[in-house]
Parts: structure tokens; sequence; C-alpha cells
């Protein structure tokens, strides 16, 4: 049965046909609007590959049918750079060779941009690990990773202390 | 996944008449029932999406003291109430909890690895088809509450908290409203194990409310979690603990297990244990012993009975040195350090 929603994706309203209800978000992004940054991993919700972020909240994309999306705002990670500039985070985990295959990469990056926007505590190594346990790098750069959004975490709030 | 018919009510009375049909489905944050969708473990024909019905989503402190959580709110946002805060904040990872429900979280199904696979025998999933976890990989099945018909455990770590804080379920259905304690709304799997609560088709959670006496232990009140892993896997065993203290006394004691039991469990005969006694090794031990006096290994997970009572003497040891300000970067761990 088709199913027409109106969300904000990036900035942009897009009214959307879908013609199953069983269209994920993942595969809305990556199929139908060729937003190929969010990854399948698992597909399950286990891997963070998929991790986008939906009305502020960091979500599994694979686990939210896109059905149930009407009026959202979703930003994915093609809406984080301003042309050619990168996001803090992004420049953050080029500056700490945060990765190495790459294909977690841009679940872990929505996933710290997310941990930072909620108030994590980026000074503390441990709650970084814990706040992004849900996005698992088979590559293991997570040291990499936690110096990055260490970094990114010192450098958005020196800037917002600037502002 | 199978087709299903898709439905988007915009009120409770609209979400009943479309849950009432055969088949029916409701869809909340989606985190288990996609994933089961996924699987071909769920097969709904109808999907009812009651993730946009209003006045769901809030957590309110009603005039007589009762907090008051709505079935729509998300996992992430019980982080203002204790021990709750910390249990919830021990599962899944934040992507999860920000999606999860409290509603959906009481009634995932188990993460058995024999249930979520078609290809074997499981009676929770296809009642009579029989039971492969027994006989086969054990080490997060239950120990407590088995039958011989299903040894899976109910994973969930809210509802470990919860139940130790006397939780009521409120529940509308085609009949009208009715509510009941938490503590028997899940069931045990005797021979049915295909129904995991009392929750009749076509019933929906609308809020778990806490009783104000919950409110007594909040200066007492600790989660502790041992798993594989130190975040984001389901619990070996967890312990939710709650003492109310008065003149190096225990006025009261509440102690539930998770991980361990095939329902949330609360270890009364512990509690009542504990009533008097002085906190310390002592009593602690004492009621470790009895709050897993029951549990009967399966296959090789005789190491989760030891395991469990260690867990509850650590919960019950912090929680008698008082709720941390903050929660520790690691919640629930049994090496986490409180600021």
């Amino acid at each position: 049965m088709p199913v027409a929603i109106s969300a904000t994706i990036n900035g942009v309203r897009r009214d959307i046909a879908l013609d199953d209800p069983r269209v994920t978000l993942l595969d809305l992004l990556r199929e139908r609007l060729r937003l190929t940054g969010a990854k399948k991993g698992c597909d399950r919700g286990q891997c963070g590959a998929c991790t986008v972020i939906v009305d502020g909240r960091r979500v599994d994309s694979c686990l939210v049918l896109a059905a149930t999306l009407d009026g959202a705002a979703i930003r994915t990670i093609e809406g984080l750079a301003h042309g050619d500039a990168l996001h803090a985070v992004q420049a953050a985990f080029i500056a700490n060779d945060a990765l190495q295959c790459g294909f977690c990469t841009p679940g872990q990056i929505m996933s710290a941009v997310a941990f930072l926007e909620e108030g994590g505590d980026w000074r503390d190594p441990e709650a970084i690990r814990e706040g992004l346990s849900g996005n698992l790098c088979r590559c293991s750069a997570y040291a990499g990773i936690v110096e990055a959004v260490q970094q990114a975490g010192r450098e958005l709030a020196t800037h917002k202390e600037a502002a | 996944m199978n087709a299903f018919d898709f439905v988007v009510p915009r009120t409770v009375a609209e979400a009943l008449a479309a849950g009432a049909g055969e088949g029916s489905a409701y869809l909340a944050g989606g985190t288990n029932l996609v994933d089961l969708m996924k699987a071909g473990v769920s097969r709904p024909a109808r999907v009812v999406h009651i993730g946009g019905i209003t006045g769901l989503d809030r957590i309110e402190t009603l005039p007589d003291g009762q907090v008051r959580i709505g079935a729509l709110v998300r996992n992430a946002d019980l982080a203002r109430l204790p021990l709750i805060a910390e249990a919830t904040l021990s599962g899944a990872s934040a992507q999860l909890r920000n999606a999860a429900t409290v509603g959906g979280n009481l009634l995932q199904r188990t993460r058995c690895p024999y249930f979520f696979d078609p290809a074997s025998a499981c009676n929770k999933r296809t009642p009579g088809a029989g039971c492969d976890a027994q006989g086969g990989e054990t080490r997060h099945a239950a120990v407590l509450g088995t039958s011989e018909h299903c040894v899976a455990t109910h994973p969930s770590d809210l509802a470990a908290a919860l139940v130790a804080l006397d939780a009521v379920v409120e529940i509308a259905g085609p009949g009208g409203k009715r509510e009941t304690p938490l503590e028997s709304f899940h069931r045990l799997p005797g021979d049915s194990p295909q129904r995991d609560t009392e929750l009749q088709p076509g019933e929906l959670i609308l809020a778990v409310r806490l009783p104000a006496a919950a409110a007594s232990f909040a200066a007492h009140a600790r989660y502790v979690k041992a798993r594989d892993r130190v975040s984001y896997a389901f619990a070996l065993a967890s312990a939710a603990a709650a003492l109310k203290l008065d003149g190096g006394r225990i006025v009261e004691a509440r102690l539930a297990l998770g991980g361990v039991a095939t329902k949330p469990w609360r270890a009364r005969e512990a509690e009542a244990a504990l009533a008097g006694a002085a906190p310390g090794a002592e009593a602690f031990a004492k009621a470790s012993a009895l709050a897993l006096s029951d549990a009967r290994p399966v296959g090789d997970n005789a190491f989760k009975i030891e395991l469990a009572r260690r867990v509850v003497v650590r919960a019950l040891t912090l929680a008698a040195a008082g709720t941390p300000k903050a929660l520790p970067a690691l919640p629930a761990s049994p090496f986490g350090v409180s600021r």
C-alpha cells in the first residue's frame, strides 16, 4: 500500500511517495534519494553504520520505517559540511586518523556530532567510549575516534566561548 | 519482511480500533518490532503506528506523588529518575535508547538466539515446536523461572528497576482501561511461553506509574550489570537494589534481578531478610543466597548463579553507600567509579 510523507532532509523539504510501507529510512536515503553516506552494515540495529539524526536524536536508520517520518527533520552526513568547510567532527576525524577502511565513518561522525550536541562529556574518554558504543568499527580505529571527538569537542567549546 | 497494511491513528481510541483485528501489531520506536519483522519472527498483517499519538510521551508527577511515565517516553528521556536512569542507560546504545519507548521496552521479546532463528525449534515462536536452547548455547539463558518448554531470559534492564520500585502498568483495551502491577504483568513461561505478558490481543500500554513511596529509596538505589563487554550488551546478570536506611539499619529493601530469569525477577525473600538488618557483607551475602536459592542451571550456565549472587552483593553494597550525584561514565558497570 502506498504511503505519502513529507520530511525535511538536510534542510530541504521533500514530498516523498512510498510505494511500500516496508521501506526503512536507510533504504529511502540510499536507494531512492541517492544519499549513500549512511551505510548498511548489519541492517539490524547492532552496528550503527546507518546512524542519522532525526528530530535532533541520533537513531539507527535501518530500524526506522520511513512511513513513520511524516513531518520529521532528518540530518545525514551529507548535510554536515558547508561547501568545502568541513564540520569540526569531520575535520577532527581526518586530523586524528580516526578511520581505516571508512565504512563505519559516516555513522561514527553522525553519532559523535549528536553526542556533542547532547552535551556529552568530551573531556572524559570513558564517557566518549560509552556514548559511542552503538557504533562498531571492525578496523578498531577506536583510539583515533576518541581522540577525534575530544579534539572536536574542545574546538566547538572554544568556538562557542569566542562567539 | 512480509507485506502489511500501515495505519496511522491520531488518538488512543483510533489505535484500539485499528489494533483490534487479528494480526495487528502496534509500532512505536520500532527497535524490536522492525528487527523481528526483518528476521521473519514477527509477521503482522497490519502495523498500527502509534508514535504520533499525543499525550503519551510525557513524564508527570501526580498530586499524590506518583510519577506517571507515558508509554511513548523514549528510554533516553528517563535520565532524571534515580535507579531507572542507571538501569536504562546501561541498556542498548544511544541510538536505540533515542528510538525505543517505555511501553516497547516492557513488551520487547527475548533475545534468545533460538527464538530469533526461524530454522531453530522454539516454543515461544512456534508453540509445540520444542526448545533448541536446551542442549544448545545457554550463556544467555535463564536460571530462574524456567520450564521444560522455555529457558529464555527477559532482556530488559528498565523492567528490573521498575519492578523493584513496585511500578504499575496502565492498559487500555476494547473493554476500557485497567491496570496491573508490573510484577504480575510478565508471565512465567510454563507450558505457554508464546505469551510473554498478561496483555490481551488489541490492548495498548498507556503508561507506567511509580508509586510515591518509590521516592523514599532515591538516596540508596543502584543498578549493577555484568555483561560480556562493558557497554552495549545484554546482561549476563544484573541487579536493581534500593534501600531505605535509618539509624544504621535497613528499614526496607527492594531487589530485582535481570538477565537470569524468564521475567523481571523480584527477590522478595531476600528483601524480607534485609529488613531490619545492618547493611553490610553478612546481610548482603545472606540476601544474595536467598535471591538465587531457586536457581537451576541450564546446560553450562551454572556460572550465572554465582555471578548473579556477586552482582547482588555489589548492587546492595553500592546502594548502601548512596546514590551518586551524577551517574558514572559507565552506568551500572561493576567497574564503574562514581563521581
